[in-house]
Parts: structure tokens; C-alpha cells; sequence
């Protein structure tokens, strides 16, 4: 494949990893050039036009649904959301799964470890009240409901659990995303867990683990800070361990 | 090891590293003011020996280190090496305690009270 030349020019060079018996490897692909195109586009047209079986996975193109991140130029990134113009200004790609998840197929990661560290994040709201009692009335101008609208926007996508040293340093650790989630309960005035969610985060494989790298809020696409929120649960766990309430 | 536990020792860690960042600091800085001040190593040692502020620095100084270096190479042993069983908190707490004994008998040895200690 000649790198210049007018047979190339408006071409993109696209590698893209195929999951293989053999472990896998890159495939080249050449795409054309177009408007405005985002990576998903690209691997689309890959798919569409060029190779039917390769596997990845979108559903809602615009930045909502958090399906479709890849590492692209060796970077976790939303592909949707992605232009080829940002990152490949040579005019070549190279697409792989998100790393720190067990691989599917081709593109798929398999997201189940991700979530569940959710769910072992104490994830999950807990209400104190039924339907026949009041709605809860919380100031908007709070600290800690403005502490909650800067974490709550997280769309799932899995770019900073991908991003994380510490996940790929130690398997158990919870990440960014569960993190952020407990971060946003905990900040919750309505929530009645509290107690049961800083046990769930605290120690090794919770907030303390993390070495405050920042990948994750230098890579999260929705501008979310979960190193924040993980500084934040440090201090109250480490409130809770130092007054007995752990 | 309980998550209590592992939190205190996060705790600890933060709480020795604010002291070491302190202790070291006064320690260069005294260092190189000796040096630069042309004072001999005996000189040195015959202002430090019963000198109980100095002893009760270099004591704080080594209770810090003793502390803080067990818990980061339990994390760097975790993340590097993957070695996160039992047997690694006993490693560490014998070489907390090793570290202990070592500064202890030079800050003593210092002071004058371990005799060929310093």
C-alpha cells in the first residue's frame, strides 16, 4: 500500500483489531475521506462495505448511550463523538477494543466487570421513604447536590476504566466510573446507605487504591471529574475508619 | 486485613509523608548549612550528642519513615508484583519493625546513649 500519491489522497489507512484464534491482530483497511466523519464512522463503513463480520458495537450516534468506545490511536475515546480530522491528522487510524476488559470479539469488550463493580460499588440508590410520603426537598444551590450534578452525567461508556493504571494494576480495584457513581450517592442527602456504600468503597480494592493519575479525567468525554470524587470518598472513609464508623 | 485497617494505613501513610516532608526538609537544610559552614564531622557529632532535641527530631524522623515506607511497598508489591496475600503484611510489619530498630539505634547512637552506635 503506497503511503502518498494520488491513489491515496483521500483515503484513510485504517488498522483495526480482529479477534483471530491465533490471539488476534490488526487488519488494514482503506476508507475514504469524508466530511465531518467520526471514527464510528469509519469502523461502520469497514463493516458495511468492507468486512461483514467485523464485530463492534453503537446504538444511539450522538453521544448518549455510551456504547461505542474504542481505543483509538492507542487513546480510550467515544468514537461517535470522535472526528477523524481530531485524531488522525496523518490520515491513519488504529482501533481496538477498550483495554482492561476481556475482549468479545474484535471490537466488543465484554463490559459485565465493569458493572458489576457498580453494584459492588454500592451503586444503587436506597431510598428511605415510600410513594405516599412527600418528595424530598433538596436546594439546588447545596454543595452537595452541585457536587452531584458535576458527577452524575456519566453515560457508562467505560473510557475511563479503560484509561485507569490502576485497573490494569490490580484486577479488583473498583475504578473511575463505580467510583464516580458511589461519589454521587454518597453526596445524595436522600440516600440512607451511607454507611454500608463507604464500607463497599474503602481499602485496597476501593478509593484508596487510586494514585490520583488523572487519566480518567483527562480522557472522560462528558468532562467528568471522578478523581475528585475519589479524593472526596477518601476523606470520608477515612473520616468514617478514624471515628470508629467503618 | 480488614478495610478498617487497610483505611488507617492509608491514614498513616498521609500523616508520615506531611512529617517526612518536614523532617527531610530540616534535615538537608542543617545538612548543608553544617557543610557549607566548614564544620567537621567530629564537630558535628559533638553538637548533636546530648543534644535532646535533636534526638527527639531524628526519633520522630525514624517513627515517620518506619511508617511510611511499609505501606508504599505494599502498594508497589500489590500493583508490580501481584503479591497480595497474608504473608506480605508480615513481610512488611518485620521490615517496618527492622527499619524501626535500625533508625532507632542511630538516632540513640547520635545522641550518645549506643556506644559505637553512630
Amino acid at each position: 500500500m503506497s503511503e502518498s500519491g494520488t491513489e491515496d489522497a483521500g483515503m484513510l489507512q485504517v488498522r483495526i483489531w480482529r479477534s483471530g484464534e491465533d490471539g488476534g491482530g490488526f487488519r488494514e483497511y482503506r476508507v475514504p475521506r469524508q466530511a465531518s466523519q467520526t471514527v464510528l464512522d469509519v469502523v461502520t463503513h469497514v463493516q458495511r462495505k468492507l468486512d461483514p463480520a467485523l464485530a463492534y458495537r453503537y446504538a444511539c450516534r450522538v453521544g448518549m448511550c455510551g456504547s461505542c468506545a474504542m481505543t483509538v490511536n492507542g487513546v480510550s475515546r467515544w468514537t461517535c463523538r470522535t472526528h477523524v480530522s481530531k485524531v488522525a491528522a496523518d490520515g491513519r487510524l488504529e482501533i481496538a477494543p477498550l483495554a482492561n476488559l476481556p475482549v468479545v470479539k474484535d471490537l466488543v469488550a465484554d463490559m459485565r466487570e465493569f458493572f458489576d463493580k457498580w453494584a459492588r460499588a454500592q451503586g444503587q440508590f436506597a431510598g428511605a421513604t415510600t410513594r405516599h410520603d412527600a418528595f424530598a426537598q433538596v436546594s439546588p444551590v447545596s454543595e452537595a447536590r452541585q457536587a452531584v450534578d458535576a458527577g452524575i452525567e456519566c453515560i457508562g461508556c467505560g473510557v475511563c476504566y479503560s484509561s485507569c493504571d490502576v485497573v490494569a494494576w490490580n484486577p479488583d480495584y473498583l475504578g473511575p466510573a463505580a467510583l464516580n457513581r458511589a461519589w454521587t450517592l454518597h453526596q445524595d442527602e436522600r440516600d440512607a446507605a451511607q454507611a454500608e456504600r463507604l464500607r463497599a468503597v474503602a481499602g485496597d480494592a476501593g478509593c484508596h487504591a487510586c494514585h490520583t493519575h488523572m487519566s480518567c479525567t483527562e480522557r472522560c468525554p462528558k468532562h467528568i471529574s471522578p478523581t475528585a470524587g475519589i479524593a472526596g470518598l477518601k476523606r470520608a472513609v477515612a473520616m468514617a475508619a478514624l471515628k470508629g464508623e467503618l | 486485613m480488614s478495610a478498617r485497617a487497610q483505611v488507617l494505613m492509608w491514614v498513616g501513610q498521609r500523616a508520615s509523608a506531611a512529617l517526612l516532608a518536614i523532617c527531610v526538609f530540616v534535615h538537608l537544610a542543617t545538612m548543608i548549612y553544617a557543610v557549607r559552614g566548614g564544620l567537621t564531622a567530629a564537630e558535628i557529632l559533638a553538637r548533636l550528642q546530648g543534644h535532646a532535641g535533636w534526638l527527639a527530631f531524628y526519633v520522630v524522623f525514624v517513627l515517620a519513615v518506619a511508617v511510611h515506607v511499609p505501606i508504599g511497598l505494599r502498594a508497589v508489591l500489590g500493583e508490580w508484583l501481584g503479591w497480595r496475600n497474608a504473608a506480605r503484611d508480615w513481610v512488611l510489619a518485620g521490615f517496618a519493625l527492622l527499619l524501626l530498630a535500625a533508625g532507632l539505634r542511630a538516632a540513640f547512637g547520635l545522641y550518645g546513649a549506643i556506644r559505637g552506635a553512630a
